[in-house]
């Protein structure tokens, strides 16, 4: 593995500090807590779409004995939610999606529990339900009636009034009209995609205790974001911040979906109900699927207008997210599609609309990569069905249009020389795979004979953390007696390994050994700095940079006990080896150790005192976007790109990936090792949401597969026969050590390489994921059916033929290409 | 239906308890326990050994996989009154005197796990595999731990992982 000689931890792939405890068994996560007097909690949900509550009898439940507490909505009066306040904590008076929260049970036992919920009657008067997003836009049905009266984060975020619009922001530069009459060629698409599971292995869990005397409560959860719950409890409840403690032992994965708050709220009103003993709420895993949120579904339309020579003079995309009956995260993924949903090109004249609609569904929220994989799936698919148009590489027609150094984004921001290179990352995977160009119709014909059919495929992505502009993190570090050195982050380590990197970090400026590094692996609100969450691939670059400012602050602080001691001016002492030292005469030094808690004469005179360090990052120069989607919202951009080589069983039509290259311009890998675990491990979560995941509906809005079983992600038989993380390194200047994030990023746009290979292979264009083979053996069927004799032309391209070939639906469907 | 489902819950709740004798990490265990308990509860429960985590409790995940008499099985899907005279190992089980065994090291070198919910079944999964296979091909690693998921590595690292603590067994074993 290469290895910057130039440092001496930073970019080393070294073992993860976790992995001893991982390995052992020992590390405990909140799944394994158990409290004295611990009760447990289980959950009704409903089994309707929408429906109104006509009544709820709860009083053979209450009788059961060794039931602590029953609750129903009508006992509790909190709404919450992010951006839309929008979500009670139990369903009131209606019920929006089927698998909502109607009632909670606390009792001695889960078993108890459960038997209780058996108890509960709850009788319903079923709604006509919202289930696609033509039905959320007609708005004949209002998913939330009191939508006007909702309170929400104005002037961000835009309702409609009497609808079922959560918000609908847009982005505007340019001339539309003058982009596309500039055009050569419009061509314009519909895709779409389902619902997909986060899936991480240990479902969300919390324990609240709650002191019946005054209003503090702690929280054990299973989180990314213990002062985002920390807060959002505190608005919800009317409480101090002071009086909510949080605390996150290991994480046993999120994705994004632990992100904000989620079950902490009913763990702390049941025990509060209970007098104040520990309650656990944990969610099975059907719960994991179908009552907590998910990755919204999403139609997109786009119309791209192009030169003959491939220049895009004008894009229109109208994102439509099938978001859920709440707002939670979706609005503000809806938000982030408006700068970033072109994808890394220049596009001098674009609109760009993103609706995230409310429907009567299991509700959406953060999902790695924040609606980017979903975007690109749109945007990514779209390059390569206009190159076909064009009759031109869709290598070369990226490479016309790629963000360069002076391009500016749809945002109207600069990018510079040291924004990121996409263009490297488009190279390293062409030439990784051997991308050539689409192959001819009559190697197509070759290969399918075979039985086996095989394709490239190419795929570029972009991202910047979606977070406000005032985001701050900060670190804190302490100095033992033995001048060992304490962090403390603020940062959720659920596996992406930053408790590691910000050792690394923090040892390379102190120039000290990694194991006198002790970074805390568990975040507790009373104790740890400062983070806002764990969230957006944000926090290499922020916690980076404060741990820097942090090691920094622990050397001047080092430096001016020691130049009392040693009678020499601050200016003339340096550092290295756990040394303070004079720069000329170098025997004239103390060590860390000496210093750490005081120095002291030889008389007895001390001077100092125990050292504590701090250091803190705010995002500077931010703004928020203006009604046309134009400011500057990326602290910075981590570009990529992936190429795939696959192989198509013509009978079954299963996708087999034979390579997968996947570039990204991280400006610094902080550890080698760990950048390519998050490469390999986004890349396959990708492949799940390519070939296999997605959530599906009976026509009456019930989740018809809220288990592994239907539900299935990749398992270690799925895999690509090989994977090639690719870092490229063009430094962020003010990135630590030139880094930035990468943590989303190899999930966007695998979908999109995927079916951008089965072209290849094939000939044949997908709109709609997944890409299952059963999906994929009926548009072969269809396509080499006698009666669509003459399709293989590719210079017919994909409008007529292939729209109702590859998805299933009808031609009549607006997705056909003008020219 | 209800008041069947009350029933079953009443007999399986009044059920007299049963005696299980087992051997867990090599040491004797004797208990009471319900008939109608899973044998991750009783690990986790009775005696407290948490490193065997539950992900779905319906035997589809493998992140509660335990050794049970050489063989991989999904404690979830056990009762634990099956167990009785049988030979158990559990993650807390894997190390020797102290010292991490070559296959934890291994996934310690190949980054072979990220949350590490899912680590404990995989280990114990390539574990059952190993005894029974010193030499195992990619593929038939792969097979080994299909039925565990992991959200997080990819498994890349987790078959490399495997593979290299096969080879470095095999190397041990000569010596």
């Amino acid at each position: 593995m290469m290895v910057d000689p130039y440092y001496r931890h930073v970019g080393r792939p070294e073992i993860r500090v976790d992995a001893r405890d991982k390995v052992t068994g020992r590390a405990l996560y909140v799944h394994d807590l158990e409290l004295p007097g611990m009760l447990y909690a289980r959950v009704l949900h409903s089994p309707h779409a929408h429906a109104e509550i006509v009544s709820i009898d709860k009083s053979a439940a209450e009788a059961l004995p060794g039931v602590k507490a029953v609750l129903t909505g009508q006992e509790l009066p909190y709404l919450l939610g992010l951006y839309m306040i929008d979500k009670p904590i139990l369903a009131r008076r209606k019920v929006r999606y089927q698998g909502e929260s109607v009632a909670a049970v606390a009792a001695v036992d889960e078993r108890t529990a459960e038997k209780a919920l058996s108890l509960i009657r709850v009788e319903y008067r079923p709604l006509p339900a919202v289930l696609s997003v033509d039905e959320a836009l007609e708005a004949r049905v209002l998913v939330h009636e009191d939508i006007n009266e909702l309170d929400y984060v104005k002037g961000v975020f835009f309702p409609g009034p009497d609808s079922n619009i959560a918000s609908w922001n847009r982005t505007i530069k340019g001339d539309l009209r003058k982009g596309f009459a500039a055009a050569d060629l419009v061509v314009e698409n519909e895709l779409t995609l389902p619902q997909v599971a986060h899936v991480p292995l240990e479902t969300h869990v919390a324990i609240a205790q709650a002191d019946p005397y005054t209003d503090r409560v702690t929280i054990w959860t299973s989180t990314q974001s213990p002062f985002a719950v920390r807060n959002l409890v505190a608005r919800a409840f009317g409480v101090s911040r002071r009086d909510i403690t949080v605390m996150v032992p290991y994480v046993g994965g999120g994705f994004g979906g632990k992100a904000g708050i989620h079950l902490e709220p009913l763990a702390m009103v049941l025990s509060r109900a209970c007098k104040g003993r520990p309650v656990k709420v944990q969610a099975t895993r059907e719960e994991e699927f179908n009552q907590l949120p998910v990755r919204a579904g999403m139609r997109g339309r786009v119309k791209t207008g192009v030169t003959k020579d491939g220049k895009i003079t004008a894009m229109e995309i109208y994102f439509d997210w099938d978001g859920g009956a709440y707002a939670d995260y979706g609005v503000n993924v809806g938000r982030a599609a408006t700068y970033s949903g072109a994808g890394p090109y220049e596009i001098p004249n674009i609109e760009l609309h993103s609706r995230t609609l409310y429907t009567n569904k299991v509700y959406s929220t953060a999902y790695r990569g924040f609606g980017h994989l979903e975007t690109h799936w749109i945007v990514e698919r779209q390059m390569d069905l206009v190159a076909q148009r064009l009759g031109m590489d869709p290598y070369e027609f990226r490479m016309k249009n790629i963000l360069r150094d002076g391009s500016i984004t749809i945002s109207g921001e600069r990018i510079n020389a040291w924004s990121g290179r996409v263009d490297h990352c488009l190279e390293a995977v062409a030439r990784e795979i051997g991308w050539t160009g689409y192959r001819s119709e009559a190697e197509r014909q070759a290969a399918f004979q075979t039985g086996k059919a095989r394709g490239k495929g190419i795929a570029c992505l972009h991202k910047a953390p979606a977070m406000p502009t005032n985001t701050a993190t900060a670190a804190i570090m302490q100095l033992d007696e033995e001048g060992n050195v304490r962090v403390l982050l603020g940062a959720v380590d659920m596996g992406q390994g930053v408790y590691t990197i910000m050792g690394q970090v923090a040892a390379e400026i102190l120039d000290m050994p990694l194991e006198k590094v002790k970074v805390i692996c568990e975040s507790n609100t009373d104790a740890n700095p400062y983070d806002w969450q764990t969230v957006a691939s944000k926090y290499a670059f922020m916690g980076g940079n404060a741990v820097i400012r942090c090691a920094e602050d622990l050397l001047r602080q080092l430096k001016e006990v020691a130049s009392r001691a040693l009678h020499c001016p601050v200016e003339e002492l340096t550092h290295g080896e756990e040394k303070i030292y004079h720069i000329q005469h170098r025997d004239k030094a103390l060590t860390y150790r000496q210093l750490a808690l005081g120095y002291a004469f030889g008389n007895g005179n001390a001077i100092g005192g125990p050292i504590i360090a701090h250091g803190h990052y705010i995002a500077e120069g931010l703004t928020n976007l203006d009604a046309d989607g134009q400011g500057l919202p990326a602290l910075d951009w981590t570009y990529g790109a992936h190429g795939v080589e696959i192989e198509i069983d013509v009978e079954t039509g299963e996708i087999r990936v034979l390579k997968m290259a996947s570039a990204f311009d991280v400006g610094k890998a902080l550890n080698r090792k760990l950048c390519e675990g998050q490469i390999i491990g986004g890349a396959v979560q990708g492949l799940g949401s390519a070939l296999v995941e997605g959530y599906k509906f009976t026509p009456d809005g019930r989740l018809l597969n809220p288990s592994f079983t239907d539900n299935k992600i990749p398992t270690a038989k799925d895999i690509p026969d090989q994977i090639v993380p690719i870092l490229v390194e063009n430094p962020q200047v003010d990135g630590p050590f030139g880094a930035r994030g990468l943590g989303e990023h190899p999930m966007i746009s695998v979908p999109s390489v995927v079916a951008n290979a089965v072209y290849d292979a094939l000939g044949i264009n997908f709109y709609e994921l997944p890409l299952s083979p059963e999906r994929v053996a009926l548009a072969i069927a269809r396509h080499s059916d006698p009666a669509n004799a003459g399709c293989n032309d590719p210079s017919n391209a994909s409008a007529g033929r292939d729209n109702p070939d590859a998805s299933g639906r009808h031609a009549a469907s607006p997705r056909g290409e003008t020219a | 239906m209800r008041e069947m489902e009350s029933r079953m819950f009443e007999m399986e709740s009044t059920a007299p308890r049963v005696q299980l004798n087992c051997i867990v990490n090599g040491e004797a265990v004797s208990a009471m326990v319900d008939p109608a308990m899973t044998l991750l509860n009783f690990l986790r429960k009775e005696l407290k050994l948490f490193g065997t985590k539950e992900g779905c409790g319906e035997g589809e995940c493998g992140a509660c996989t335990v050794i049970m008499n050489g063989l991989a099985v999904n404690s979830c899907l056990v009762l634990a009154v099956e167990a009785g005279g049988a030979r158990i190992t559990t993650v807390e089980g894997l190390g020797a005197g102290g010292d991490l065994s070559i296959l934890q090291r291994e996934f310690m070198k190949h980054d072979a796990l990220q949350c590490g919910f899912c680590t404990p079944g995989m280990l114990m999964s390539a574990r059952a595999l190993l005894d029974r296979n010193p030499d195992p091909t990619m593929e038939e690693v792969k097979e080994a731990i299909a039925g565990n998921l992991c959200r997080c590595t990819g498994y890349v690292p987790i078959v490399e992982a495997v593979l290299s603590a096969a080879r470095l067994e095999r190397e041990a074993g000569r010596s």
